[in-house]
C-alpha cells in the first residue's frame, strides 16, 4: 500500500493477556515506533474505532466484554488477534479458565503471532488490517448501490 | 437532598490497559464508596503448575505478569531451589540482581507515563516511554526478549553476559540517568501535576498498616518495609536504603517510584562494579524439590509472596501466589472513599494497579 486512505482509529481491550503483548501495543504508539504519524490513534471509544486489536485468551468474563465491545463497534471493522494467547490460548491453553483464541467467540481477520508479540510484527498485523478495512468498505459502498439505486429526477 | 448516583468504572476505560471494574457510589461528585469486582484476567495458572514439570513452570511463572515478568521468574526459582537446598552461583544471583532492578526501574518508568496520561499530560507519558525504550534496549541486547526474559530457571540463568556487553550496558545507564533525569524534575516541581496530585487519595500510616498496603503505596505513607532488606540474591551485599515519604498521597506516591528509579540505576552500577566471575548455573538434574517453601520478594509494585509445596515428583503440588496489586485494592477502595469523580483514574493508578498479576 503506497499511502492511506483513512487514518485508522484502534481499540484495544486485553482479554486474558499477560500485560506483555498491551504493553508492546503501548509501545508502537509511543516515540520509538509512533505510528501516531500514519494517523492511527487508540480511542477508549469503541463508537469510534475501526479496528478491534485484542490481547489474550478469552475466559467467561471477558467473553461478554469482548463482544459487547465488538458490537458496539460500527462497521465496517476489523479483528486483530494479538500474541500466541489470542491465537490458541498459548502457554495457558490447558488452564481451566481459558477458552482458547479470540476465534473462538469473534470473527479474527488478522492473526499476529509472538509472546509477547513485537511492535514490528503488531505494526504489520495492523497494515494487514487495513486492505481488508478497505476492501470491506468497498464492499459495502457497492451492497448498497444494488440495495438501492440512485434515482434520477424522481 | 441528595441521590446517590453508580457510575461503572471500566473494565475497558481509557486510563487502564488492563481491565479491572469498579462500581463508584456517587453522591453528586463525590465518591461514597467503591466496589471492585475482579476476575477478567482470570485464567488459572497455578493449576498449570499440575500440568508442567517444575522446570519448565519457570515459564509459566514468568507470565503471570508481562510488565515485572523477570521477578516472577526469579521468584518462582529461587522458591524452587530453596526447596531443593540448591544455590545458584554468585554470578547468577548478581546478575539476577541487575535484571531484577532493570525490571524495576522499567516498570517504573512505564508507570510514570501511565500516570502522567491520567493526568493528561500527554507529551510526559509520550518521553517517559521514549526512555524506557532505552530501558528496553537493554532488556534486548542482555537477554533477547524486550518483555519476557526467559533467562532465569532453577539452579541459575539459562544464559551468561560477557563483560564487554555488560561494560557497554553501564555505559548506556550512565545515559539513560540523564535522560531521566529530565523527566523526573517535572514530575517533581511542575505545577501541572502537583495541582492534580498533592493531597489527593491520602492513606495515613495507620491505615496503610492496617489495610495491608506493600510496595511504594505503603513507604509513601512513611513506612520503612522493603523486601529487598531480606538480602536475597545480591541484596545483602549492596548499599542502600529503603525509600519513604511521608505525605501519603498520590504525589508522595509518584515521588517514591521517581526515587526508586534513581535508586536502581545506583543498585545496578553497584552490581556491575562488583560483579563476580564464574559459573552461572549448578546442575539440578536428578534433584526434584520435596517440602513446604515460602518466598517473598520486591516486585516495582510490592511485596510478593511465593508458597510452594511439593512431595518428590515432577510436578509441584502446589503453587500459591500473592501479588501486591492484591494486597493494594483494600486501601485503594479506602482511599476511593470521599474523593472527586475525576480523581478516580489517578488514584486506581497510584497503586499501579497490574490485574494480570492480582487474577493470574
Amino acid at each position: 500500500m503506497s499511502f492511506l486512505k483513512k487514518s485508522p482509529w484502534v481499540l484495544h481491550y486485553a482479554a486474558t493477556s499477560c500485560n506483555g503483548c498491551d504493553i508492546e501495543l503501548l509501545a508502537c504508539l509511543t516515540p520509538t515506533y509512533d505510528v501516531e504519524r500514519f494517523g492511527i490513534i487508540n480511542t477508549g471509544n469503541p463508537k469510534h474505532a475501526d479496528i478491534f486489536l485484542v490481547t489474550g485468551s478469552v475466559n467467561e468474563e471477558s467473553r461478554k466484554v469482548v463482544e459487547n465491545l465488538y458490537a458496539q463497534m460500527p462497521d465496517p471493522k476489523v479483528v486483530v488477534a494479538i500474541g500466541a494467547c489470542a491465537l490458541s490460548g498459548g502457554i495457558f491453553r490447558d488452564a481451566y479458565n481459558v477458552y482458547g483464541g479470540i476465534d473462538q467467540v469473534l470473527p479474527v481477520d488478522v492473526y499476529v503471532p509472538g509472546c509477547a508479540a513485537r511492535p514490528e510484527s503488531i505494526i504489520d498485523g495492523i497494515v494487514q488490517a487495513l486492505d481488508i478495512l478497505e476492501q470491506r468498505a468497498k464492499d459495502r459502498k457497492r451492497q448498497r448501490k444494488i440495495v438501492s439505486p440512485v434515482v434520477e429526477n424522481p | 437532598m441528595s441521590n446517590t448516583t453508580i457510575v461503572p468504572f471500566g473494565p475497558q476505560h481509557p486510563v487502564l490497559p488492563e481491565p479491572i471494574h469498579l462500581d463508584l457510589e456517587l453522591d453528586d461528585e463525590r465518591v461514597v464508596r467503591a466496589l471492585p469486582s475482579i476476575g477478567y484476567v482470570h485464567r488459572g495458572l497455578e493449576l498449570l503448575a499440575e500440568r508442567y514439570d517444575f522446570i519448565e513452570m519457570a515459564n509459566v511463572a514468568e507470565r503471570i505478569c508481562g510488565i515485572c515478568s523477570f521477578i516472577h521468574g526469579q521468584g518462582y526459582c529461587q522458591g524452587v531451589e530453596q526447596l531443593m537446598g540448591v544455590e545458584a552461583p554468585p554470578r547468577a544471583a548478581w546478575l539476577r540482581t541487575v535484571w531484577g532492578e532493570i525490571s524495576r526501574i522499567q516498570s517504573h518508568v512505564l508507570w510514570l507515563g501511565l500516570a502522567a496520561d491520567a493526568l493528561g499530560y500527554e507529551s510526559l507519558f509520550q518521553h517517559s516511554w521514549r526512555i524506557r525504550e532505552m530501558m528496553v534496549d537493554i532488556i534486548e541486547e542482555t537477554t533477547g526478549g524486550r518483555v519476557i526474559f526467559g533467562v532465569c530457571k532453577v539452579g541459575g540463568i539459562r544464559k551468561n553476559v560477557d563483560d564487554e556487553t555488560l561494560g557497554r550496558v553501564r555505559q548506556r545507564i550512565g545515559e539513560i540517568r540523564v535522560a531521566f533525569d529530565e523527566i523526573a524534575t517535572i514530575f517533581r516541581e511542575d505545577p501541572t501535576v502537583r495541582q492534580r496530585t498533592v493531597g489527593v487519595g491520602l492513606l495515613s500510616a495507620a491505615d496503610a498498616r492496617a489495610l495491608g498496603a506493600v510496595g511504594p503505596v505503603l513507604r509513601a505513607s512513611g513506612v520503612v518495609h522493603d523486601t529487598r532488606q531480606l538480602g536475597y540474591a545480591a541484596y545483602g551485599a549492596l548499599e542502600w536504603e529503603p525509600i519513604i515519604e511521608q505525605d501519603g498521597d498520590c504525589y508522595a506516591r509518584c515521588l517514591v517510584r521517581v526515587r526508586e528509579v534513581d535508586q536502581s540505576f545506583d543498585l545496578i552500577t553497584q552490581c556491575l562494579d562488583r560483579m563476580p566471575a564464574g559459573e552461572i548455573e549448578v546442575s539440578v538434574k536428578g534433584k526434584r524439590p520435596t517440602g513446604e517453601a515460602m518466598f517473598r520478594l520486591e516486585q516495582p509494585r510490592g511485596e510478593v509472596c511465593y508458597y510452594i509445596s511439593a512431595s518428590g515428583k515432577k510436578n509441584l503440588d502446589r503453587f500459591r501466589v500473592r501479588t501486591p496489586t492484591f494486597a493494594n485494592i483494600a486501601p485503594l477502595i479506602h482511599m476511593l472513599g470521599g474523593c472527586e469523580l475525576a480523581d478516580v483514574p489517578v488514584i486506581v493508578l497510584t497503586i499501579d494497579p497490574c490485574v494480570s498479576c492480582n487474577e493470574r
